[in-house]
């Protein structure tokens, strides 16, 4: 018996509804998706900006008997009330550094309070009547605006959230993802290489392969466990430094890198690998001269995205110390330091209002970082890609 | 079952064992390569049962037969690219130079020096053309310096009939040729250590047919210098390039005979059926 169109375009519209369907519904879940992540975007836009710019007001330091032990003895008593207590505590340093000061004045534009900041951004702030009607008329001056905030970008952590900073936290994660690099990348890539290119497939390679995998899944903070009893109480590290958290982090990249490592030299072509065979490598000389120049774009790739995954890690440094107010820059491995993450959830605790934007302000810089670092191991493989 | 299964006695007695059931007079005989007793195991079955073949120096032998018949593994066994398989295992003496190459105590590397590979697929190095060649003689430390090395290459290329070709580009990639060309740069890659054998895998059946005339052509050419032991589908190919022909069955040589005498004249009925395309 034959079918005749009809019968086969009655059947086939109920498939093409179908399936008309399931284009949307999926369609649908992009669209949710991309609506979040705008909503996340343009709120962490929106808090976190702010914290780019700071009020800064422009006084005249006197320089006097009282300013060498009460910073504040030196300005005006309304305007000392708005200028911030870093800045007066600044004053008798300065006057000990250099005591030929003592008796001039000078004018300068200096960092506001918080109050201040949150005043003229618009925000909540408990500053009096008064001192509102000062801020405006120091506006209408014009000595007082809100300027960019290069302070946050050169400075480490403070209590005052308009002096605070996220250099040390940078220099921090900096350091900490120079030595899980360096602990990670070579022990990796050595691994894969010889689970790939050496080891008999037995099964004790299996076992090894089976946990290498698991590995991968484990919750972040045992890591962090793992670190605390070996690396700090077995071994003694100094805790809090950028030598604990990176070897900690280095225990949790590993397997990423491994994982990846195996899926870049499997992808790596064997009539390559015979061609080599055939000229009379060895097969060391496989591996160093042809295999892995094949796989370096993948491992590189692997890596990095293994390292920013590393990077935006809090729980297992938390076990380790590194969550901590650390207000100098650190320039040692084993001078205690914190991270980015570490550092946002510092300011997410504070209790001033002020913090909030600076919050925000490092989830962006935190953001930027690992959007380029992302972007970078795209541009890495697209550049390098090969087809065969 | 040995290798004159029914013999047609075209040249009065039985040949010994291993020896071409008859001869070509304009050849060389000089003895390359003894495979005596030859078994090999994939796993479970067995690939290879028992072959006996002398190869001699400075001709093309040819290695026809079925898909599966065992001719790629036979090749493979001469230069131990089996050794790459965790499965295999391997039985008998294959002896070149007075030395077993199929003994552990034979590094393997020193082996490929002397018996060189080209492949069914062209696969040169994801390098320049200059660099595919320049490798493995700078890694043999065959060459030391730079104008020597730029000697060997051009010999190379010369002697694979691609120097005219690509002496304007040698520092392009050397995946940029044409199928035909890569072959032949494979194939300039593989003299380039000076080896004594080449052992070509269906060197062809990835080109084109004026390609194919090029490489045989070659082929012609380079058995002055290298013997050539090369697995074919294409009985023409093996009719127009190769000194003798050996025919394998299910793992065994039927049949080891002169190419001539092989086309025009099988001793036996298996050899006959295939080459007149009955089976196959």
């Amino acid at each position: 018996m034959s079918h005749t169109f009809d019968d086969i375009s009655a059947q086939l519209k109920r498939r093409h509804r179908r399936s008309a369907r399931l284009k949307w519904i999926s369609m649908g879940a992009l669209g949710l998706a991309g609506l979040f992540l705008v909503l996340f975007f343009a709120d962490m836009l929106v808090k976190g900006l702010p914290a780019f710019q700071q009020a800064q007001i422009q006084v005249e330091i006197d320089y006097n008997e009282d300013a060498q032990r009460m910073g504040r003895a030196a300005l005006d008593p309304d305007e000392s009330r708005l200028v911030s207590r870093t800045f007066e505590r600044l004053i008798p340093v300065e006057l000990r550094e250099n005591p030929e000061l003592l008796g001039t004045t000078e004018t300068r534009w200096v960092l506001a309070d918080s109050e201040v900041d949150q005043y003229l951004k618009g925000h909540r702030h408990k500053l009096s009547d008064d001192q509102q009607a000062t801020v405006d008329a120091l506006v209408e001056q014009g000595r007082a605006a809100l300027k960019f905030n290069t302070n946050f970008f050169t400075t480490g952590d403070s209590k005052m959230p308009e002096a605070s900073g996220i250099l040390s936290a940078v220099m921090g994660t900096v350091m900490t993802m120079l030595v899980t690099l360096a602990i990670s990348f070579p022990i990796g890539v050595m691994t894969a290489v010889y689970l790939e290119e050496f080891a008999p497939d037995n099964r004790l390679t299996q076992l090894i392969e089976i946990n290498i995998n698991n590995l991968a899944a484990i919750p972040s903070i045992l890591f962090g466990l793992l670190g605390l009893a070996i690396f700090i109480n077995f071994f003694g590290v100094p805790r809090s430094t950028p030598l604990v958290g990176g070897m900690t982090l280095a225990l949790m990249t590993l397997p990423v890198i491994i994982i990846a490592t195996r899926t870049a030299l499997r992808s790596v072509p064997d009539s390559i690998r015979h061609a080599a065979f055939g000229v009379g490598c060895s097969r060391w000389q496989v591996v160093r001269d042809h295999v892995l120049p094949l796989a370096m774009p993948g491992i590189m790739t692997g890596s990095i995205i293994g390292l920013a995954q590393a990077m935006g890690e809090t729980a297992p440094l938390i076990i380790v110390g590194m969550v901590a107010f650390i207000p100098d820059v650190g320039a040692s491995f084993t001078e205690a330091a914190t991270v980015l993450p570490a550092q946002i959830f510092t300011w997410a605790g504070e209790p001033e209002k002020a913090f909030v934007e600076k919050t925000a302000g490092g989830i962006l810089v935190l953001l930027a970082i690992l959007i380029f670092l992302n972007a970078s191991a795209v541009i890495l493989r697209k550049k390098f890609e090969r087809r065969w | 079952m040995n290798m004159q299964a029914a013999p047609r006695q075209t040249l009065g007695a039985a040949p010994e064992v291993g020896q071409p059931h008859t001869r070509n007079e304009a050849a060389c005989h000089d003895l390359s390569i003894r495979v005596r007793d030859l078994k090999l195991w994939y796993g479970e079955s067995q690939a290879l049962k028992g072959l006996n073949i002398d190869l001699f120096q400075k001709n093309v032998t040819a290695l026809i037969g079925p898909s599966g018949c065992g001719k790629s593994t036979f090749l493979r066994c001469l230069n131990r690219m089996n050794d790459l398989i965790p499965s295999v295992r391997v039985e008998g003496l294959v002896e070149m130079d007075g030395h077993d190459v199929n003994q552990t105590k034979m590094d393997e590397v020193a082996l490929r020096r002397r018996v060189g590979m080209v492949f069914q697929k062209p696969n040169p190095f994801p390098k320049s053309i200059y660099e595919n060649i320049a490798y493995a003689p700078r890694m043999h430390d065959l060459v030391s310096r730079k104008p020597e090395q730029d000697e060997l290459v051009e010999k190379a290329l010369r002697d694979a009939g691609l120097w005219e070709e690509v002496k304007d580009k040698l520092h392009q990639p050397g995946t940029s040729l044409s199928g035909g060309q890569q072959q032949r740069l494979c194939i300039a890659r593989a003299i380039a250590v000076q080896p004594d054998v080449i052992l070509m895998d269906e060197p062809t059946s990835a080109l084109d047919p004026i390609s194919t005339a090029t490489i045989e052509d070659l082929m012609d050419r380079l058995k002055e210098q290298f013997t050539i032991i090369t697995v074919t589908h294409n009985m023409q190919q093996a009719a127009r390039v190769a000194d003798y022909t050996a025919f394998f069955h299910l793992g065994e040589i039927i049949e080891y005979n002169d190419t001539k005498t092989m086309f025009a004249n099988p001793a036996t009925k298996k050899a006959e059926d295939y080459i007149t395309g009955r089976y196959g």
